[in-house]
């Protein structure tokens, strides 16, 4: 086991940051000039981060699997971005997100990294308004703010149900201004295949354009990785189709640890699944937990009914509803964490009140907030969720009840980084959802975008300078070198054989049984014999994909087939990667639940002297072992309880 | 209670940007009315495949309507035959048994054809890297709430940035003009006070960088707002000509 150093500055935790800045290195202008960064990623921390450092006169090379910027999946969170600037004057402070963020993330977080995420969390708002991000406004002109689960206050600034839009736009924005000046060179539908390693130090990648098919060779002093989550190991999730958690995989290969991997968000409000067919789950904003109740039949047999589609959900009595969030925590009500609203839904539908056809869906129902607000007030904070809803299931929210059902959704767990967000690979960086720092074991809502653009903004465009400004002399080395050399041929070499393999079957059908596998025993609900069985099952995965997908085409030209097998690789691997973390962390927190490991009340029940460490796995080679390493959290202002929403 | 139609594609196949494209024709049976135009697409390649096939390629990726990625001209409509929706909202409900379903890329010379039905719409980066931005860098802003803003515009510049440049507009336009899509940002950034300073510059280079790359001149049919998935008004090329107007006289 290796020691892991997180370089967490000293002095008291509310001065750490402002220590680290007052004594880092700095690049002076004339040496930034000589200076290069790639940026793989432009979501919100991807965009942030490239267009920041080529303000600062840093020579940016970013890349995106899209055809554009500004399709990264960031674009697609809806309800909001929390800041501590405590406009409405409801008792909020940095501490208190600080505070509720840790909690949240039930003490699995490092408490220097949220408490620096905090602080700078004010910034990000004055800077997405200086951009033009049109957040939503009182009549007085100033902003407004919403709540969001896991708070008691409303912090969360929004732009309609568009807010992950408008700040990816602001950032992309910005972006493409540096593009213009020249700082920034934009390379759209390519991806990252490989790093490049050079004594020790990350010093540039091998991308696959994916037009072409073309293998290219870039240099650079230091990588940054923001790619995102790899929640679509599950198959089905909220995530794009195109999210993909190859980039991490690369980096675990060349000795990135990954930590938490089993740290999976299962968010509690999405559209519950309709047929084998569907490619993916969509998402319905927490946002509406402010106004939306959720319940399910108190009756067995009102909820057997629904299901055979004699009793329509409006037909039921009001005394005939179970309101369980309301019921269960009652200070939290349907507001509670994520973590903590989806378990109960599953219990729920476990004991056999489901509704929809299924039996797996629970209500959110808006009646009570219509009755008391007005059909146009709801219809103005959500018009567009609605809409979206009507469209896929066909059934109008304001007259009946929607049917939502869980499903993954972020992933908190990602690549290990110190406090510098450097990981354990010398000159290689990890930011936003790609990185594990900040969420611990549950991510409360609307602080996505908040870690995303805080990494990006505002904290590795300082960490970065630190470990720059040992490089000044290192001079652009050409992409002639052996290093590169042989990574190319080790990506062309894996590209090949997946195209030897020939098989018979489809890269989507493996990828639905993998998916199958995790829900069933890595999901909402794990314990030792599903997840040693999870583990079996994935291996013989791995074996089948390897000797019988059946890929079309061929290496040159878009082949559309090669770029979802190459990331199913690594999905399948992640998956096992999960399976034996949910495995080892013989305890229940967040989103991670093991069922030999609950309160009475079926609470997760968390064991602080045995797993108050975030778990690191180090890669040993294939089909080896990888080798779990520590990072032991010490909690100095937080005192860790269990987490109570009641 | 599951409702299933019959379908005959017609679908575009173009291997290269330089090759001949065709249309190829195929059946498929069955076909949930639950699932997507997009699920529709995803189990037409599943077949493909099976049968040793090259499966069509188009844009994805986010499926809820937002990343502006999905493209597709469906029997004459960007988007297909549904309002407010992008590609990947549309659902198979509705087409019906036994229907012909003709399926394009984008057709503008602003938007060559990679391959099958994917477009190369790189030329809207362009624009945008040309000016739809605010002039600032990180850091050094004022507070969040230092400049009040009336609401009724900061509702009015929300509902201009809402375009997910898609290109539904160019699409749908006999002009093949991207005026709308300019319009929204220019529009966005000139409603708030943040955006008004640099607004001239940003009104003229973005037009210039428009015209300089090949898209055409706005004959005011309103064919793209009607196809715009995310209801962007005509009244954003409205302001757009008269910001261009403004900013031109004060040369």
């Amino acid at each position: 086991m290796v020691k892991i150093d997180a370089k967490i500055p000293e002095g008291p935790l509310a001065d750490k940051w402002k220590n680290y800045k007052n004594n880092q290195k700095l690049v002076n202008p004339a040496n930034k000039r000589k200076l290069d960064i790639i940026v793989v990623g432009t979501g919100l921390a991807g965009a942030s981060a490239a267009a920041s450092f080529g303000e600062m006169g840093f020579n940016v090379k970013t890349f995106t699997i899209q055809d554009s910027p500004r399709r990264a999946h960031s674009i697609a969170a809806q309800g909001g971005i929390n800041a501590a600037k405590n406009y409405p004057n409801d008792g909020d402070s940095i501490y208190r997100l600080f505070y509720d963020t840790v909690k949240g993330g039930d003490y699995r977080a490092r408490e220097a990294n949220v408490h620096r995420l905090a602080e700078v969390s004010n910034s990000i708002i004055d800077q997405c308004v200086a951009q033009g991000v049109p957040f939503a406004r009182e009549y007085g002109g100033l902003l407004d703010n919403r709540s969001f689960g896991g708070a008691q206050v409303s912090r969360t600034f929004y732009a309609k149900g568009q807010t992950g839009q408008q700040l990816l736009l602001g950032a992309y924005q910005a972006l493409m201004r540096q593009v213009n000046e020249g700082n920034v060179e934009l390379h759209t539908r390519n991806e990252m295949v490989e790093i490049v390693m050079v004594d020790g130090k990350a010093r540039g990648i091998i991308s696959r354009n994916l037009v072409t098919g073309k293998l290219e060779r870039h240099f650079a002093h230091a990588v940054v990785l923001a790619t995102g989550g790899y929640g679509n190991t599950f198959f089905l999730s909220t995530n794009a189709m195109g999210s993909n958690g190859s980039a991490a995989m690369k980096a675990y290969k060349k000795g990135a640890m990954f930590a938490n991997p089993c740290f999976a968000q299962i968010h509690p409000t999405c559209i519950p699944v309709h047929g084998e067919f569907q490619s993916k789950l969509t998402l319905m904003s927490e946002s509406l937990r402010n106004d939306g109740r959720i319940w399910v039949p108190k009756k067995k047999e009102d909820a057997e009914a629904i299901r055979a589609g004699k009793l329509k959900p409006t037909e039921i009595a009001e005394e005939d509803r179970d309101y369980y969030l309301e019921r269960r925590y009652p200070a939290f009500g349907n507001l509670v964490p994520r973590d903590v609203a989806s378990r109960a839904a599953k219990e729920r539908c476990d004991a056999g009140f489901g509704v929809g056809t299924t039996g797996l869906a629970v209500y959110l129902d808006f009646k009570s907030a219509i009755d008391r607000l007005g059909r146009d007030a709801i219809e103005a904070r959500y018009g567009n969720l609605f809409q979206m809803y009507e469209k896929i299931v066909d059934d109008n929210p304001y007259e009946t009840p929607m049917m939502i059902y869980p499903a993954i959704h972020y992933t908190m767990g990602g690549i290990w980084v110190d406090y510098e967000l450097q990981t354990s690979v010398p000159g290689l960086f990890a930011a936003g959802e790609a990185n594990f720092s900040d969420h611990g074991a549950n991510r409360l809502g609307a602080s996505a975008l908040m870690q995303g653009l805080a990494d990006g903004y505002f904290v590795l465009p300082y960490t970065i300078q630190n470990y720059l400004a040992d490089d000044i002399a290192t001079p652009r080395m050409t992409t002639e070198e052996k290093e590169f050399e042989e990574a190319e041929n080790a990506a062309k070499g894996r590209f090949e054989k997946l195209m030897s393999i020939n098989g018979e079957k489809s890269v989507d059908s493996l990828h639905k049984e993998l998916g199958l596998v995790m829900w069933d025993f890595v999901g909402m609900a794990r314990n030792k014999e599903g997840l040693q069985e999870a583990i079996e099952k994935i291996q013989a995965i791995k074996k089948e994909f390897w000797s019988n997908v059946r890929i079309p085409g061929s290496t040159g030209g878009m082949n559309v087939e090669l770029e979802k097998a190459s990331r199913l690789a690594d999905f399948i691997e992640i998956g096992e990667l999960m399976a034996r973390d949910a495995l080892h962390r013989e305890e229940s927190c967040g989103g991670h639940f093991r069922e030999e490991y609950q309160t009475e009340e079926g609470e997760a029940l968390r064991q602080d002297d045995k797993f108050a460490y975030s778990g690191c796995w180090a890669y040993k080679g294939e089909d080896q072992e990888p080798e779990l390493n520590k990072e032991e959290l010490t909690f100095d202002v937080v005192k860790l309880v269990q987490r109570n929403y009641k | 209670m599951e409702n299933t139609i019959n379908i005959k594609l017609k679908v575009w196949r173009q291997a290269g940007p330089k090759a001949k494209g065709r249309f190829e024709t195929f059946e498929l049976k069955n076909i949930s009315t639950d699932s997507s135009f997009l699920e529709m697409l995803d189990i037409l390649n599943e077949q493909l495949i099976n049968k040793g096939e090259e499966p069509v390629a188009f844009d994805h990726d986010c499926r809820e309507g937002i990343c502006g990625m999905c493209s597709l001209y469906i029997n004459g409509r960007p988007h297909g035959p549904d309002d407010d929706v992008t590609t990947c909202q549309l659902h198979m409900r509705k087409f019906k048994d036994g229907q012909t379903i003709t399926i394009e890329p984008w057709r503008s010379a602003g938007f060559p054809v990679i391959k099958d039905l994917i477009v190369d719409r790189g030329a809207f980066d362009k624009i945008i890297a040309a000016g739809g931005y605010v002039s600032v860098n990180t850091g050094g802003v004022p507070d969040a709430n230092a400049l009040p803003i009336p609401k009724p515009n900061a509702d009015e510049a929300m509902d201009a940035a809402s375009c997910i440049g898609c290109g539904a507009c160019v699409a749908a336009c006999k002009n093949g003009s991207a005026m709308l899509f300019v319009s929204a940002k220019v529009s966005q950034l000139a409603l708030l006070p943040q955006g008004k300073v640099e607004g001239a510059r940003r009104a003229k280079n973005m037009v210039a960088k428009m015209d300089e790359l090949g898209f055409g001149n706005c004959t005011n049919t309103g064919a793209c707002e009607v196809e715009c998935p995310k209801g962007i008004s005509l009244a954003n090329i409205a302001r757009l000509n008269r910001e261009f107007l403004s900013a031109k006289a004060q040369d």
